[in-house]
């Protein structure tokens, strides 16, 4: 191509994302997108086709993104070359959300014409317009009976501020106003600017490892034109390599000769760890370098810890095999080995948030056939001490003895909650019980209101999002951005099971909750432990004072007094059946401690329990 | 040479809402024919495996044997005896239903040669016997021993259940002195534990069965120790009680560790090495025994190690425990070096102790079996 064509393919590309709250309907709206623009033939059509993971469709989340190259004969008889990238739908993965916006020069909102908009379609709208993308508004779903598209459309002008009147009203479901959405995708999200001659800037919005390519990065070219062969350089860690091979997914992955302005698609080039493919890195000419990379690129840091051990301790080295895997594919998870009084060897693992917590022990387990035993997450904490030195304590059990401490300070996140205004009251309980400053209210329309708080993070990590959904019979949308650390009163709370302190249940918590915590989670670590040989003393202590304690009385009876007659091998398999069971357990010095119980201090009911 | 026999029949007028034994409804079930078959089995077994020229014990459980019309129970009696030649002193059990044996039926067991009857009572409560499906009332347990007794057995045991749905301290005790005033020779005490396919498990799925707090049910196991104890019955296993001389001697080839023969629909046995089980349908019990082939669904050829194995989990519920001489006869290796570990163990934990020849569950270790027999057990 020479560069009138190339200009003149450049002025017919069309770059878009979906954004939506989880289950407005994001991925039937893209399954629909591509059978419009027969991508596939219908029987290759997979329901939700682009969340590819296994663990992604069974939780109907996409944590990966993709990107699809698709063809569109628009209505001027134009045929124009439409890139759909899609983003993850959680918060979790805020960054990844921007940086997917970021390679695109427009967004079709979709807002469910029932439920209206939730804290999470407002944050990724403000993503999008942080990108300065064109936003094309969908009210879906209106074949619903329960659908209100004009009180939405007035929701959508309101609390966000965008010109409605054309929103689209289209059901994906029932494959109504498809084709206007792509119609208003040609007209108004612009084409991609940029020079094709100009020396590359290429924009990484995912990387995933593929084990016989290496890594795959996902790009976005901004300006240049990249080949195989090309010598190319990761402005951010430096790191060189040669192109082997470029391509588009539409969505059947497709090798091409090149790349272009607004292209989107991939590369490979022996690349061996995601962590050299950053998402929101520049690629540039390793030659002819661009001065500046584009904006945005930020390191991603992880928010959460956790330890993960294997119950069985012969594992150790299988479960830094399946990390290392993983982290091939995720440059967000962070891991370093660790060992516990009380477990033995692990690690301590960094997480973007819960979500991808769970999805990571989910994946262990699961692929790589490893039990776990997961302690409570934790956040960091900055910690100052009496002689000014400062630590950053992420395991609770490395918290320093009290008198050693001048302050401790603790992540604040500002929540954004969305719902109906007859909960204003229930959310602003939780808000004040969860040691939240009250920030703001607003009034979206006469019946639903967002509330703004500043809590801490590691009360989100608690409980607090389960708490406000089932507050709020499930009305309440919920959103969260870090805004720094703040000084707290915060003390550790040591757990000791028969006079021994678990360092794997110790947790840090407010001086003013700290009684109550203390006698919650020694109830509920009584019902969690089963009774053993002996009476076992569990005890909840801040320093050498004990705050809260029960004890689990002695097994009294455990045998088989059955007449089995003479079926000895079910006799046998019951025997088996106890012993397997304890093996599940974890010995902690004479107790045998159940997998539940080490997350006890994360996941309970914040009501006392009835004896 | 196998010298103890099992024999399995199915059938039963009414199910007991705990019991996960093979059984069927009487009613409209090919019991002729199945008996017919079973005849084949005894027969085909003893070719398989040859028995020892005497058997020591015969035992005819259920089920409910006694649910058999005279004609039958003669008819199986008959193939019993034509089979089997039981030793001069061997023990020959039927197990009965309270209420169930007519006087016609006790003279065809005795004339038959059947010197031992086991009674199912389970409690004394009429109340407690309604709830868990039994349709004999206490009354008919003293009507039904005396005609026994009448008939000239002597050798009578009955069972109990302790851990019901609803049953107190005191209603156990009662039974207890009820049972014990009946002077019998042998007592069977089991707890009741709820198992899948019965009425009281999908109560318990639904959050409907009520059963004593485990504290509840220990108080009434040491309760029923020291009862026995005191009317000088003496414990030779986990749930069974004698008087010297009267320990059923076909429940010890199971506890011994020694082969017998398991037949009837869903039977198991233990013969020529092998666990084998039966198939539990009675249609699918008698079809291949039409076929002259043994109705077997699954075998499994015991390992060394998990005869040994069974050797101790077995062996140790008996009150004497394990005798390390016999171990060492029996597999040609000293006991305490196989099972170095979980002996030391145990014996810490002060649920095993080692006095003369044998190695045995303490009073503590009684009440925690199961966590003395899962150490023996490898893997």
């Amino acid at each position: 191509m020479n560069r009138e064509e190339k200009l003149a393919r450049q002025s017919r590309i069309r770059n878009f994302s979906i954004i939506a709250h989880i289950d407005h309907g994001k991925s039937t709206l893209a399954d629909r997108i591509l059978e419009k623009t027969n991508a596939l033939a219908q029987r290759e059509m997979k329901s939700q086709l682009l969340d590819s993971m296994d663990l992604e469709r069974e939780r109907g989340i996409t944590i990966k993104l993709n990107a699809v190259q698709l063809k569109y004969k628009a209505k001027d008889g134009e045929e124009y070359t439409f890139h759909l990238i899609d983003t993850p739908g959680h918060v979790d993965f805020t960054y990844e959300v921007s940086r997917s916006l970021a390679a695109c020069e427009g967004a079709v909102l979709v807002v469910d014409a029932a439920q209206g908009i939730e804290a999470q379609t407002l944050a990724n709208v403000y993503l999008a317009l942080d990108n300065n993308l064109e936003i094309i508004p969908v009210i879906n779903k209106i074949d619903l009976p329960s659908a209100e598209p004009e009180r939405v459309r007035q929701e959508i002008e309101d609390v966000i501020g965008l010109d409605a009147s054309e929103a689209v009203l289209a059901s994906a479901k029932a494959g109504i106003g498809i084709e206007e959405i792509l119609e208003q995708v040609v007209d108004l999200v612009p084409a991609p600017q940029g020079d094709p001659d100009a020396p590359l800037k290429a924009l990484i919005f995912d990387s995933v490892y593929d084990a016989y390519r290496g890594v795959v990065a996902y790009i976005r070219v901004f300006d240049g034109t990249i080949k195989p062969g090309d010598k190319i350089k990761m402005m951010a860690t430096g790191k060189e390599f040669e192109v082997i091979e470029i391509g588009a997914m539409t969505p059947k992955v497709e090798l091409r000769d090149e790349l272009t302005v607004g292209d989107v698609g991939f590369l490979t080039g022996a690349i061996k760890n995601v962590g050299d493919t950053r998402v929101g890195d520049t690629i540039t000419g390793a030659k002819n370098s661009a001065t500046e990379a584009l904006p945005g690129y930020r390191r991603l840091n992880p928010m959460v810890y956790c330890g993960l051990y294997p119950i069985d301790a012969s594992k150790f080295n299988d479960l830094r095999d399946a990390l290392e895997k993983l982290e091939l594919n995720d440059a967000a998870l962070q891991f370093e080995a660790e060992s516990s009084q009380a477990l033995g060897f692990g690690f301590r693992c960094g997480f973007l948030g819960l979500l991808h917590m769970e999805i990571v022990q989910e994946r262990i387990e699961r692929e790589f056939n490893i039990d776990l035993i997961t302690t409570a997450p934790s956040v960091i904490y900055d910690v100052i001490l009496t002689d000014g030195t400062e630590l950053k304590v992420d395991n609770p059990a490395n918290m320093p003895e009290s008198q050693k401490i001048e302050r401790v300070e603790e992540p604040y996140v500002k929540a954004t909650m969305m719902a109906p205004n007859e909960f204003v009251g229930t959310i602003m309980e939780l808000g004040q019980k969860k040691r939240g400053n009250f920030v703001n209210m607003e009034y979206m329309d006469e019946n639903r209101v967002s509330i703004v708080y500043e809590i801490p993070l590691s009360e989100i990590v608690y409980d607090f999002f389960d708490q406000l959904k089932s507050n709020t019979r499930g009305y309440a949308s919920f959103d969260y951005e870090l805004i720094g650390y703040r000084p707290s009163k915060l003390v550790k709370m040591d757990i000791l099971l028969n006079s021994e302190t678990v360092d794997a249940l110790s947790f840090i918590v407010h001086t003013d909750f700290s009684y109550e915590r203390g006698k919650l989670i020694v109830e509920k670590l009584k019902k969690l432990i089963p009774r053993q040989q002996f009476e076992v003393p569990i005890q909840a202590a801040i320093g050498q004072k004990i705050v809260a304690r029960s004890s689990i009385s002695a097994m009294r009876k455990n045998v088989l007094a059955k007449c089995y007659g003479g079926d000895i091998s079910r006799k046998r398999k019951l025997l088996e059946k106890q012993k397997a069971g304890k093996k599940r357990m974890k010995q902690v010095g004479s107790v045998e401690v159940p997998q539940e119980a080490f997350m006890a201090v994360l996941k309970m009911d914040d009501t006392t329990p009835k004896k | 040479m196998i010298q103890s026999a099992y024999i399995h029949i199915p059938f039963c007028e009414h199910i007991c809402h705990y019991c996960d034994f093979n059984k069927v409804f009487l009613q409209g079930q090919p019991v002729d024919e199945y008996l017919k078959m079973m005849k084949k089995e005894m027969q085909l077994q003893v070719k398989t495996y040859p028995s020892a020229p005497e058997l020591e014990t015969i035992f005819v459980g259920g089920g409910t044997p006694t649910s058999l019309n005279e004609t039958q129970l003669q008819y199986l009696c008959d193939s019993i005896s034509e089979t089997f030649t039981l030793k001069k002193d061997g023990e020959y059990t039927f197990e009965a239903n309270p209420g169930e044996l007519s006087r016609e039926k006790l003279e065809i067991l005795y004339q038959s040669g059947v010197n031992r009857l086991s009674f199912g009572v389970q409690s004394f409560t009429d109340d407690l016997l309604k709830r868990i499906g039994r349709t004999h009332r206490a009354a008919d347990v003293y009507e039904t021993i005396e005609k026994a007794q009448s008939v000239g057995f002597t050798n009578i045991s009955i069972d109990l259940i302790y851990g019901l749905p609803g049953q107190t301290m005191e209603d156990f005790t009662d039974t207890l002195d009820k049972a014990l005033a009946l002077d019998l020779p042998h007592y069977s005490s089991y707890s009741l534990i709820v198992e899948p396919k019965t009425v009281f498990y999908n109560l318990m799925q639904k959050g409907k069965l009520h059963l004593p707090p485990q504290d509840t049910e220990a108080n009434m196991y040491e309760k029923l120790m020291e009862t026995m104890e005191k009317h000088n019955l003496h414990q030779y296993e986990i749930s069974n009680f004698a008087r010297t001389g009267f320990e059923s001697r076909h429940n010890l080839t199971y506890w011994n560790n020694e082969e017998y023969y398991g037949i009837g629909a869903g039977a198991h046995g233990y013969t020529g090495g092998k666990r084998i089980a039966n198939h539990g349908p009675v249609k699918k019990y008698m079809n291949p025994l039409q076929a002259d082939e043994l109705p077997v669904l699954e075998t499994h050829v015991v390992p060394l190690n998990e005869k040994m194995e069974e050797e101790m989990f077995l062996g140790l519920r008996k009150t004497a425990g394990v005798s390390m001489q016999h171990f060492k006869d029996k597999f040609f290796v000293e006991m305490t070096e196989v099972f170095a570990k979980p002996i030391e163990e145990q014996t810490r934990h002060g649920l095993l102790v080692q006095e003369n020849d044998f190695i045995r569950l303490t009073e503590k270790g009684k009440l925690l079996g199961n966590e003395v027999f899962q150490a023996f057990l490898n893997g």
